[in-house]
């Protein structure tokens, strides 16, 4: 096994700025508590929803806990005009990319299919098939270059999706096509039950170079880190040089998903010990430090997020539950002939209902 | 003989197989530290050793391929395929691989290979993850297929899928995994692949049930007091016709109920069959009771729909035994029920 090298980091978990020889990044005042705000507001849709799910309200969640700064960082690194490719854990992604936190929670109701436009907010729908997302996102930046757009794409996916066909399909066809793509790969340890060392035999950016790309191993706990290798591996697919995998290297938190209890499989000190490099808290700490943000600042945000939260709270209630007859919608562009028939006839049926009265 | 769940039934017929022949092996997605998603491999690990009870990498091709080639060179491998989409990356390892070897090489390398997997809907996971895409598998020559509908059935048919000399496809029912049910375990506990059982005696109609539609008839049957024998097929490919034929020419009528989509489903399979052998018993046109042809809904209420229910297979059997009309399906109906 080869050894691991040391993941990028522009700021150590103590909240510390430090240099690195490849990498950089110069944001504004504003733009660094924005980065810290996305965070903040994801983490209580996080919190919020994975208390919904227990009060039965939502159908199940997966927690995106300790993955804040990968998820955010790489997705602020985006243009409007990008696209992503998300996996159902990507709700930093989603939130970043502009879905509203209530069509996240309408989907982990049961209630929607989908919950967003994608192409509207240029995000793909979570995909929960592991690895199929891989091969959408390469075919879709095959597209953009055909255009002739300097646009690129972004797909997310686990390390445990690191042994499935599709996602090394993906590499092989984004290395042969020099397709505008970023493979972000949110190494966060475990794939339900089982570590990574089950997952890759060598670290999972090495393997990129057997594909014929760069691979850029990342803290994924360090927003800035994050955002500032995303960034650089975005600007070389716009530039015609093809693609990169990203490994963020960070912890998933939380269980698998609301059904999962991970006290099975894993012991408890490994999780105390990644808090202790929580994504939130070193931003926030360096923040402070720097005066970029003061406890005023601080305070807003967490009333700005408690107000979300009742928000999402009182929404989620509210949330409209499909009529009946919406199951035969959108199985095709038009429905052909027997599916007509069976809609037709409970169309006519119910009608009948409502007229009375009746619903 | 004892009480178990059915994903209980399922992890003591792997054991009491493992236990028997050491060329038992079993290969999965959290199959050995968790002891399954589905709690189906609980103990294994602990008994057999990471040798023969493998968490694999996250790849369906992967492991499923491997179990070919493990097959073809004389173990006798278990795969479980989390959800049975999953089964769609690796349809090509079962379908033109292993279904193929025997035919190919002309009877020299047999594939003696399971492969599990969960299917169904009542769950509310969406229309990826509800599917039972039996469909898909009974179609393919050199396959066989089996559904078990209870702890016993899950118990003796799994059985009889490892020791069977090719490739089983065994599609386990999740909504039915934590049901309970005595379980005969041993030799008189085993069932044979290819035969169905009468679930319930009766007259009046043969009803031709799989999985999670037979539990559902039965109680269908119960609470309106219909006079119906149930057939629960238990394997799909072979079916056992001799046992419907003979039911139906008792009886006269014939109903299938699925819990697949209508079009292209093997409901459609038996009816033909059995019209054909028996045309003369049938008094009645036969017919199937399914899901529409819609994806599985996501919504409760709306997946609940979906699936035959206890009160819709009511509603048509009640109507079809006093009528002897092929009655309209639930999506004519709607608007009586809510
Ligand atoms: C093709 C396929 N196989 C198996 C599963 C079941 N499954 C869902 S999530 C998961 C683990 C994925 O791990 P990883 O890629 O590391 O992503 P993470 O959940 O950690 O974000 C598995 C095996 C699936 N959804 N799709
Ligand atoms: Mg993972």
């Amino acid at each position: 096994m080869t050894a691991e090298t040391d993941p990028v980091q522009l700021l150590t978990p103590e909240g510390q700025r430090v240099a690195h020889p490849d990498y950089d990044i110069d944001l504004s005042p504003g733009e660094m508590r924005d980065l810290y705000r996305r965070m903040v507001m994801l983490r209580r849709l996080d919190v919020e929803a994975t208390a919904l799910q227990r009060q039965g309200e939502l159908g199940i969640w997966a927690s995106c806990l300790g993955q804040e700064a990968a998820q955010v960082g790489s997705a602020a690194a985006l243009r409007p005009s990008d696209f992503a490719f998300p996996t159902y854990r990507d709700h930093g992604v989603a939130l970043t990319r502009g879905v509203q936190p209530l069509q996240i929670l309408e989907l982990y109701r049961g209630l929607t299919n989908g919950g967003w436009d994608p192409l509207e907010k240029r995000c793909g729908l979570y995909t929960i098939v592991i690895g199929n997302q891989v091969l959408h996102g390469v075919g879709y930046a095959m597209g953009q270059s055909l255009d002739g757009t300097d646009d690129a794409t972004i797909t997310y996916f686990g390390d445990g999706a690191t042994a499935q066909g599709d996602v090394n399909e993906g590499f092989v066809f984004a290395s042969v096509f020099t397709a505008p793509v970023v493979f972000f790969c949110q190494n966060n340890q475990w794939a339900i039950s089982q570590p990574r060392e089950r997952q890759s035999a060598v670290p999972i950016h090495q393997r990129a170079t057997g594909f014929g790309f760069p691979g850029a191993f990342v803290d994924g706990n360090d927003v800035l880190a994050v955002m500032a290798v995303t960034r650089a591996a975005l600007e070389r697919a716009r530039s015609g040089n093809g693609a990169t995998l990203i490994e963020a290297y960070t912890y998933r938190m939380g269980a698998h998903t609301t059904s999962d209890d991970p006290t099975r499989y894993r012991m408890g000190d490994e999780v105390e010990r990644w808090r202790l490099r929580d994504p939130i808290e070193r931003l926030k700490v360096y923040l402070a430090r720097e005066g970029i943000a003061d406890r005023t600042y601080f305070d807003t945000i967490d009333r700005e997020a408690d107000d979300m939260a009742v928000t999402l709270r009182e929404g989620v209630r509210r949330l409209p539950v499909p009529e009946a007859v919406s199951i035969f919608d959108h199985v095709y562009a038009e429905e052909h002939s027997l599916l007509h028939a069976q809609r037709a006839e409970f169309e006519e049926y119910h009608a009948g209902f409502v007229d009375q009265g009746v619903r | 003989m004892g009480s178990m769940r059915m994903n209980q039934a399922i992890a003591t017929a792997l054991a009491e197989e493992m236990r028997e022949n050491s060329s038992v092996i079993v290969m999965g997605e959290d199959v050995a530290d968790a002891g399954g998603p589905f709690k189906t491999s609980e103990g294994l690990l602990k008994e057999f050793g990471p040798k023969r009870v493998r968490d694999t990498p996250i790849s369906e091709m992967g492991f499923t391929g491997a179990a070919v080639g493990a097959a073809a060179l004389g173990l006798r491998p278990v795969v479980e395929i989390m959800f049975v989409e999953f089964l769609g990356v690796a349809l090509d390892a079962v379908v033109t691989e292993a279904a193929k070897f025997r035919y190919l090489s002309q009877g020299q390398v047999s594939c003696p290979m399971v492969v599990r997997a969960s299917i169904g809907s009542g769950l509310g996971f969406g229309c990826q993850h509800s599917q039972t895409l039996e469909n898909w598998v009974a179609a393919t020559p050199g396959l066989k297929v089996a559904c078990p509908s209870d702890p016993q059935s899950a118990y003796g048919l799994l059985k009889a899928a490892i020791r069977d000399p090719d490739p089983v496809i065994f599609l386990e029912p999740r909504a039915l995994y934590a049901s309970r049910g005595e379980v005969v375990t041993g030799p008189d506990g085993l069932l044979e692949l290819g035969r169905a059982r009468i679930a319930r005696e009766g007259t009046k109609a043969t009803v031709v049930t799989l999985g999670r539609t037979t539990s559902l008839t039965r109680a269908a049957a119960q609470q309106a007091n219909l006079d119906i024998e149930i057939i629960d097929l238990l394997s799909l490919v072979p079916w056992d016709v001799k046992t419907v034929c003979a039911s139906v020419k008792r009886t006269g009528r014939l109903v299938v109920i699925e819990e697949a989509p209508h079009s292209g489903g093997w409901g459609s399979e038996i009816i033909s069959t059995i019209t054909a052998q028996a045309f003369a018993s049938l008094d009645a046109a036969p017919f199937r009771i399914t899901a529409p042809d819609v994806p599985v809904p996501y919504q409760r209420d709306l997946e609940a729909l979906y699936l035959p229910s206890e009160s819709e297979i009511v509603r048509q059997l009640e109507s079809y035994l006093v009528t002897g009309v092929v009655p309209q399906p639930w999506w004519t109906q709607e608007g009586i029920a809510r």
